[in-house]
């Protein structure tokens, strides 16, 4: 396996996907920020104001509570390692990635859910009346959304027989011009749970400093400098990963086949483009819609379960 | 006698053996009760250990028989040690090793008179769970069972003289019997009539009922069991009886003694019972979702730290006996392989949860010792005070939360696998009951992972709510070394699947006759298909976590000054900040309580804005019991006060009772 030619050059590819999402998950909420503006017909801080925000906070000088552990200081790596290694192992440009041996579908969401333990916890921490409302709200946000996000998973599972990730990109981007009616139901679930998981209007704001509507900003309330901004970029990581989870099961047209490294290019360029249009609607959707009330969220994330559910059905009982 | 030629089953029964005699020492020295802790508990600990490397050693081995001339005249008693067994044994072993280093330290403030009967009980009930795993005829098997729910009984009720405990040891028997007599007809019903030779499980094995009589004592021993293991509705013993027992007897009853049940229903099912029916499987399957939804439910509303964590117990059953119920259906239809995979899961996530099930329970335990209360909302700040129990309790926390590279995602992992290649069952039925299930399933894991957030984020994490946390002290030695064992399980256990797999493989292979050969290709990788369909590698996966997050950490320190100020919690800057200002546990749960509203039976009493004296009272309550379990009392009252009109406690009536039956039988014979 060492050997191969095409086991290095995978490795490399790897790597450079590694670093390269990293590098490019600001510029995806920077994009959406600024298409955000442009609808609400403002001028916009542009694309690249999150990596502004994160050289400021990095050089800023951290305060820290009295009463924070080392939970609290462990956290912020915690979740950027995670959400960092979740967006390395989505095939987007190319199915050729080893590391995703490592991890499924599966362990993919169990990636999240590792993120989302500790940064509630790390909510708590501090013990402040936001802190633990924060956590509980996230909690309660996402113990409808991650079994939503399984279901529409396993569903694509289910169509190409595989819980890989390069296995399922695979097999539903070379069986084009077929439509699955199960795939139609788990993209509406995916797009609400993508809106709940990452802070987005209705479910969230990620604007709003209005204490009674937060759930993600009250959680990191007490962060400050380089944990904040190291918060901020794993959430830049999160949406990308989240988009990229998109992409990669509704729209994975255009990806470079298994060893074709002469597609990549071209592969950059497709996804370059979705990840503009994904972005352009995300912000688009945001526009239009109005924030609920908290205890609506349930509602519309329980929406978002049983379309799942159903889409796994009708692959059942359609074999489509 | 040569070395060589000493069994597995020998060095077992030995060890059983020393178990009951330390629980004799304890007892003869109670006046000594610092010998007690310090030298019979840890001994105990390491013929516990023992007891788990036997089991090790005799998995791969073919099964090993001993007969004993005691017992029954025409019935002796017959041990056996095959790889299900060994397996349990394992399971066994490795926990209560554990509990009782824990245990060593956790019972030094007890008084002798106390200790000495405490580790007499605590001793047998190790060894009468042993027993059980042996038990290779029905006489034996019910005379372990019953000496293990007896010396647990005894162990709940340690505090007697709380009125609630004894009511809680009350029920707990009370359920257990009922259980008990289920088992016993079970096995009746499986010897068939055919004399007291045919109670050895060699002649069931051989015997072949017919579906009939099978479903019979499918139902009566499924009943039994899940009496014991708290499978819906014989579930109301739980959460009375865990948190009444001292904590490592929680820790054992929950991590190792409902496994017992588990084992049996697997024992039951797939080794002593030939015959098949379909809808065993599906009854399992929909029973254990009941149960898994449920118990997740109520353990989020609970405020009380180990009734929590008796419901989590009641959730994790639910699974078992959905991994259970997989099996039996792929079994029945003849696709070994799945069955072999579901198997598996359920093997591994019994071995798990006794891992960080009974970590949990004694890590209460530790927090009842410094803080006097069970009560969540009593807490909160401990990881200040406790920082080795708050640091070993988080690995037991991620856990159970299903979260890698730790222990129970492998399991969850393994199940999901199972359901996901489940589909082209010849029963469209049960193909649609399927994606249902898989759903319930990942709801109970994403509301366990919100009960976790809860019970850890309201001990000890925050300010402390009382001035008493002030002074809690951490866990001595003997109890970090304890917890330090369990928690390095559930690490150990998340890291190596491969190699767990691969012992679990032989038990699969003695009761399915298949196994997952292909699991274990290469040890990195989990996959129990083949590496195209899925793979797991904890090892890689923990390596680019751990290995990610060194390099960030680096860099930022490198790229970056370390500045650092404390100052007081900004909170919006909001001014005036006190410890109640906090979720307490209620409040944590209020959401679920709220979505899930019709399920609980919800008193609460709500202060008004102007109260100078604020009290509030909320309490959620299981339906179950006003549905089932009181009109099931009434019923009971009402029946026995008619077989009191017979009985009325004068002489001269007993007289004529007698009198009467003679006739009858002069006329009649």
């Amino acid at each position: 396996m060492i050997n191969n030619p095409h086991f290095i050059l995978a490795i490399l590819f790897q790597l450079t996907q590694l670093l390269l999402v990293v590098l490019a998950a600001p510029l995806l909420t920077g994009w959406v920020n600024q298409c955000q503006a442009w609808l609400q017909n403002r001028s916009g801080a542009g694309v690249l104001q999150p990596y502004r925000v994160l050289h400021k906070l990095f050089h800023k000088d951290m305060v820290l509570a009295h009463n924070a552990s080392w939970l609290f200081r462990l956290t912020p790596y915690v979740v950027f390692a995670c959400m960092w290694l979740a967006a390395a192992i989505i095939p987007i440009i190319a199915v050729d990635l080893p590391f995703s041996g490592a991890a499924d579908v599966i362990a993919l969401v169990g990636v999240f859910a590792l993120a989302r333990m500790f940064i509630s916890l790390a909510a708590m921490d501090v013990g402040t009346a936001f802190g633990s409302m924060g956590a509980r709200r996230e909690m309660l946000v996402s113990f409808l959304a991650e079994p939503a996000l399984l279901m529409v998973l396993f569903t694509a599972s289910m169509i190409s027989h595989s819980t890989q990730l390069p296995g399922i990109v695979d097999a539903l981007a070379h069986h084009q011009f077929v439509l699955y009616p199960s795939m139609g139901f788990a993209a509406l679930a995916f797009g609400i749970v993508l809106l709940a998981e990452n802070a987005r209007i209705p479910v969230d704001n990620p604007g709003t400093h209005l204490e009674l509507t937060m759930i993600h900003e009250a959680m990191i309330l007490e962060y400050s400098a380089r944990h904040l901004a190291l918060i901020e970029w794993g959430s830049s990581l999160k949406l990308f990963a989240y988009i990229s989870i998109g992409i990669a099961l509704f729209i994975p047209h255009g990806i470079a086949e298994m060893g074709n490294w002469a597609g990549l290019p071209q592969a950059v360029g497709f996804l370059v483009v979705k990840m503009l249009l994904a972005g352009a609607a995300l912000s688009l959707l945001e526009i239009v819609t109005a924030k609920m009330r908290i205890f609506r969220a349930p509602e519309f994330l329980g929406t978002a379960f049983l379309l799942a559910v159903l889409g796994l059905l009708i692959h059942f009982l359609l074999g489509a | 006698m040569n070395v060589a030629s000493v069994l597995p089953i020998d060095v077992a029964g030995a060890m059983i053996a020393v178990l009951a005699g330390l629980g004799l020492l304890g007892l003869l020295l109670q006046r000594n009760p610092r010998f007690i802790v310090s030298v019979v508990f840890p001994l105990g600990a390491f013929s516990a250990l023992i007891l788990a490397l036997t089991g090790l050693w005799s998995l791969g081995e073919t099964p090993t028989i001993a007969v004993l001339p005691l017992g029954l005249p025409d019935l002796p008693i017959h041990l056996r040690l095959d790889p299900l067994s060994a397996f349990f044994l394992v399971l066994l072993g490795c926990a209560s090793f554990g509990v009782s280093l824990f245990g060593a330290g956790y019972f030094k403030m007890m008084p002798g008179s106390v200790l000495g009967l405490l580790c007499l009980e605590y001793h047998l009930f190790l060894a009468s769970m042993a027993m059980v795993l042996l038990a290779d005829d029905a006489y034996v098997f019910m005379l372990a069972w019953e000496t293990m729910a007896l010396s647990s009984y005894f162990l709940v009720t340690t505090d007697h003289a709380i009125p609630e405990i004894r009511r809680a040891g009350y029920l707990y028997l009370l359920i257990a019997h009922v259980g008990a007599i289920a088992i016993l007809l079970g096995f009746g019903v499986m010897q068939g009539g055919q004399g007291i030779g045919a109670y050895t499980f060699d002649a069931m094995r051989a015997a072949h009922p017919s579906s009939f009589w099978a479903s019979a004592t499918f139902l009566l021993t499924l009943f039994g069991f899940g009496a014991k293991a708290g499978v819906l509705p014989m579930h109301v013993w739980l959460p009375e009886a865990h948190p009444a027992a001292p904590s490592p007897v929680s820790a054992l009853m929950s991590g190792v003694m409902l496994k017992m049940a588990i084992y049996g229903i697997l024992r039951v099912s797939f080794d002593l019972l030939n015959t098949q029916v379909w809808w065993w499987g599906v009854l399992a399957l929909t029973l254990g979702l009941i149960t898994a939804i449920f118990g997740v439910m109520f353990a989020a509303v609970q405020g009380d730290m180990k009734r929590l964590l008796a419901y989590s117990s009641i959730e994790n059953i639910g699974l078992l006996l959905v991994g259970i119920g997989l099996t039996l259906i792929f079994h029945f239809y003849g696709k070994d392989a799945l069955a072999a995979l579901s198997l598996t899961a359920t093997l591994y996530h019994s071995l798990n949860h006794a891992c960080f099930k009974s970590l949990l329970f004694v890590g209460t335990g530790s927090i009842l010792h410094a803080t006097g209360a069970r009560n969540m909302g009593r807490m909160g700040g401990l990881i200040h005070r406790m920082p080795w129990v708050a640091a070993l309790m988080l690995v037991g926390v991620l856990a159970i939360s299903g979260l890698p590279p730790l222990n129970g995602f492998v399991s969850e992992w393994l199940l999901l696998q199972a359901f996901l290649l489940s589909p082209g069952l010849p029963n469209s039925y049960i193909n649609m009951l399927v994606p249902v299930a898989a759903a319930v399933i990942a709801l109970s894991a994403a509301l366990a992972a919100y009960v976790m957030v809860k019970f850890y984020g309201v001990i000890f994490l925050g300010q402390p709510r009382e001035k008493i946390l002030e002074q809690a002290q951490d866990a001595d030695y003997w109890e970090r070394a304890g917890m330090a064992w369990l928690a390095l399980l559930c690490v150990v256990l998340g890291l190596i699947p491969v190699v767990v797999v691969r012992f679990l493989d032989q038990v699969s292979l003695s009761l399915l006759g298949a196994g997952l050969g292909n699991a274990a290709a290469d040890w990195m990788f989990l996959a129990p298909v083949d590496t195209e369909r899925a793979s797991y590698s904890p090892v890689y996966f923990f390596l680019a976590v751990a290995g990610v997050m060194l390099l960030t950490i680096l860099l930022v320190r490198r790229l970056y000054h370390g500045r650092l100020r404390r100052s007081s919690p900004w909170d919006c800057g909001f001014p005036a900040q006190t410890a109640r200002m906090q979720d307490t546990a209620e409040g944590f749960g209020q959401p679920i309580r709220r979505i899930f509203e019709p399920f609980f039976k919800i008193e609460s009493e709500l202060p008004g804005p102007f109260d100078a004296h604020p009290k509030y009272h909320g309490r959620s309550e299981d339906r179950l019991w006003y549905l089932l379990y009181l009109p099931l009392k009434q019923l009971t009252e009402r029946l026995s006060a008619c077989v009191s009109l017979l009985q009325q406690g004068r002489i001269h009536l007993y007289l004529t009772y007698t009198f009467v039956t003679l006739i009858v039988l002069l006329i009649f014979v």
